[in-house]
């Protein structure tokens, strides 16, 4: 090869440049067929930056297009609250946990929930939004579908001013307990983020698994303990009512927030998050096995 | 061997089509059933695993790139040149890591950046700041190296007035001209560039052969795909050459331009019709061949800007006594008609004719034409329209002085005497 290398080099490589970059800080990268790459969650770390701009321009986008942005994202848990209020307090009679207003029962468990069902639909939709990217540029897909989430985490937040206000105008004060909310937070993002990935990784070949977000955000809804409290479930049907993630989220949410008066039931919790485990794990797993033929695909 | 920077062995990317089997000559609701309760069980099984879906009873392995190996070294421009389909963008889709090779594998020291498209991820609604932030990150750099070339970079685009503007506003040259300064401001190990690249205006042409340049003199190693010859050949001394996902030819640049010249022509140059029932053409007239090739000894031999070549087209007149002609319109890739040309009406009588048209050489510039055929009757009455009945590729490879290399603007390119003398001093 030492003897080909005078030949073949280009025309100028006799000046005596320097050598560009310092090979000190260059990886090596092997690529081969269905070689699981050991340092993925390196590479993930690596593009950091990329996941930051990534959510920063999908919440600029956001709040860009529409004009009334954040009426919207104030109006909809609003009037969504005072119509669940009226339905299962007022004509179905459900009980409050303690003596919780009921409207705050109701926005303690909104909140969880929509964060839920919008990081489940943003992330869904993720990578066919950004097929252009991933058919012309390398990164971990990872990047795309969670940093679509963080569009969720910000009208989250908008809706946490707001109960906070709610909490304010009926004097009722959450204990000690509200710290360990972002813990909460966390589990009901990753509780839709396994689904979300396996989701939108079906997606890619398989354009109608979209379809089922509506379906599953409109009957989540009525299953997941909303509006009312899980109090009401029957004892005996309440360890089978927790195989739903969102109802240990939900009820994790109140019991931070309610100081206390709603019961925990610690089974059930650990049932779901047993499932949230899962669907994580199972959910990274699909994305992982799939994300390399996206580009073949998209 | 510390300075080789990628080293491919064993290269290869299967795709797999499905077709439709056969089908029984009778079908029992039975067996439908069975089929394709079979079908969807092994497809729900494809889903959940994760594996490819296919459709269809019978698979097919189609390999766009097969058993390619070569090495790099640093700081070498290397040309890979190949036909539409021969596997150039799917070796580079392999190399800057879009997608998993099949079979084979790679080693690549250093970050890689393809130029596969500029403007990747450019967002409508943001701003030309934000957007400049947004495509750097996506390329690949770092915020604060991004930060560090902001100015640069605006300069290089020209577009300081309206950087608060969201390019749903720009101009498309501004647009182009801001998506490019971009990319041109990346400064990675290897450089994959891609021709879709050199779509722009001529301008905009030089400035990324030009950065390509100041590239590879900067010690970066550079790949380069291309189907212009000219730029190839004064770039790299090296190229692949690739037929049909398979390495034909590495080595030097001479060599392999050669080696892929001697390729056969297009194959919609030559288009023959056998059978005369199913022949182009009505009841007056049918077509039975049409040709386009070089006007040379060798047929292989490709079109090139300076040759003559010429187009014959045999055909057979169902009647007597018919003044017609045969004539062409000639369109280039953009669809634009670049020419028409016609000969004289003739008598025609129930035979089989055959009629050559020679164009000049120095005439076409470097592209892609296909040929409209229409067959007039009595000089005004147009019988017969066949669309796109040839096409073809003129090639430029000769290099041009000042060391320009891309495709020179305008339809055609003819060669035209020029007269410069000093005027005497008054």
């Amino acid at each position: 090869m030492s003897t080909l290398s005078s030949e073949l080099s280009p025309p100028d490589a006799s000046r005596g440049r320097e050598p560009a970059p310092s090979p000190a800080s260059e990886r090596v990268i092997i690529l081969e067929s269905g070689r699981a790459e050991r340092n993925y969650w390196r590479d993930l770390w690596h593009y950091r930056e990329l996941f930051a701009i990534l959510a920063w321009r999908d919440v600029a986008v956001r709040y860009k297009q529409t004009a009334i942005g954040l009426a919207w994202a104030l109006a909809r848990p609003f009037l969504t609250m005072v119509v669940f209020t009226v339905i299962f307090s007022r004509v179905a009679k459900l009980p409050s946990d303690g003596s919780a207003p009921y409207p705050i029962l109701v926005f303690a468990g909104m909140l969880p929930w929509f964060l839920f069902s919008s990081v489940l639909s943003e992330a869904s939709n993720s990578l066919i939004g950004n097929a252009n990217l991933i058919s012309k540029v390398y990164f971990p897909r990872l990047v795309i579908p969670s940093a679509s989430a963080v569009v969720a985490l910000v009208d989250f937040a908008v809706n946490l001013a707001m109960l906070a206000l709610l909490m304010l105008w009926w004097g009722f004060l959450p204990g000690w307990r509200v710290i360990l909310l972002p813990a909460f937070v966390a589990l009901a993002v990753l509780a839709s983020l396994g689904p979300a990935l396996w989701i939108t990784a079906l997606n890619v070949k398989y354009r109608d698994f979209r379809y089922i977000i509506p379906f599953i955000v409109q009957f989540g809804l009525y299953v997941s303990p909303v509006g009312f409290s899980s109090a009401v479930v029957p004892e005996k049907w309440r360890f089978w009512y927790s195989l739903n993630p969102v109802v240990g989220v939900i009820d994790g949410f109140r019991w931070c927030l309610l100081g206390g008066q709603s019961p925990f039931y610690p089974p059930g919790f650990l049932v779901s998050l047993a499932v949230v485990a899962f669907f994580l794990w199972f959910g990274v797993h699909y994305f992982r096995a799939t994300e390399r033929a996206f580009a073949d695909m998209i | 061997m510390s300075d080789v920077v990628i080293r491919a062995e064993g290269l290869g990317k299967k795709y797999l089509i499905g077709h439709e089997g056969k089908r029984e000559s009778y079908v029992a609701l039975r067996d439908v059933v069975a089929r394709n309760l079979k079908g969807f069980v092994r497809s729900a099984g494809d889903v959940l695993s994760g594996r490819q879906l296919i459709v269809g009873d019978e698979v097919e392995e189609f390999w766009a790139l097969k058993d390619v190996g070569f090495e790099v070294k640093r700081g070498e421009v290397l040309g890979i040149i190949g036909r539409n389909g021969a596997g150039k963008s799917t070796l580079l889709k392999i190399l800057s890591r879009i997608t998993e090779p099949s079979a084979g594998r790679v080693e690549i020291k250093g970050r890689v950046a393809s130029l596969l498209e500029v403007g990747t991820g450019f967002h409508p609604e943001l701003t030309g700041r934000e957007n400049v932030y947004l495509n750097g990150a996506i390329l690949g750099m770092s915020r604060a190296e991004i930060k560090r070339k902001f100015d640069e970079i605006v300069a290089f685009a020209e577009v300081e007035k309206f950087l608060d503007t969201p390019v749903k506003r720009y101009s498309s040259g501004m647009y182009v001209r801001l998506a490019f300064a971009v990319a041109a401001h990346l400064e990675p190990e290897i450089l994959v560039v891609d021709e879709v690249l050199a779509v722009g205006d001529a301008e905009f042409q030089k400035k990324c052969l030009g950065k390509m340049g100041e590239a590879a003199s900067g010690g970066r190693t550079v790949l380069l795909v291309s189907h212009n010859m000219v730029a190839v050949r004064s770039l790299c001394r090296r190229c692949l050459v690739l037929k049909q996902g398979r390495l034909l030819h590495d080595g030097p640049t001479d060599n392999g331009i050669a080696t892929f010249q001697k390729q056969t022509v297009n194959s919609g140059a030559v288009r023959l019709w056998n059978d005369r029932a199913s022949a182009p053409g009505n009841d007056v007239v049918k077509i039975a061949k049409v040709a386009v090739a070089s006007d040379s000894s060798d047929p292989n031999q490709q079109i090139t800007m300076k040759s003559p070549f010429r187009v014959d087209v045999n055909y057979f007149v169902n009647k007597n006594n018919v003044r017609l002609h045969l004539m062409f319109h000639l369109f280039n890739e953009h669809g634009v008609l670049v020419l028409t040309t016609a000969p004289p009406s003739m008598e025609h009588k129930n035979a089989a004719y055959s009629s050559t048209c020679e164009f000049t050489g120095g005439l076409l510039n470097e592209g892609t034409y296909s040929l409209k055929l229409q067959v007039v009757e009595d000089n005004w009455h147009i019988i017969y329209v066949h669309e796109n009945i040839a096409s073809f590729d003129v090639i430029d490879f000769e290099p041009r002085a000042e060391g320009w290399m891309g495709r020179e603007p305008g339809v055609v390119q003819p060669e035209f005497p020029w007269r410069i003398s000093e005027l005497a001093a008054s």
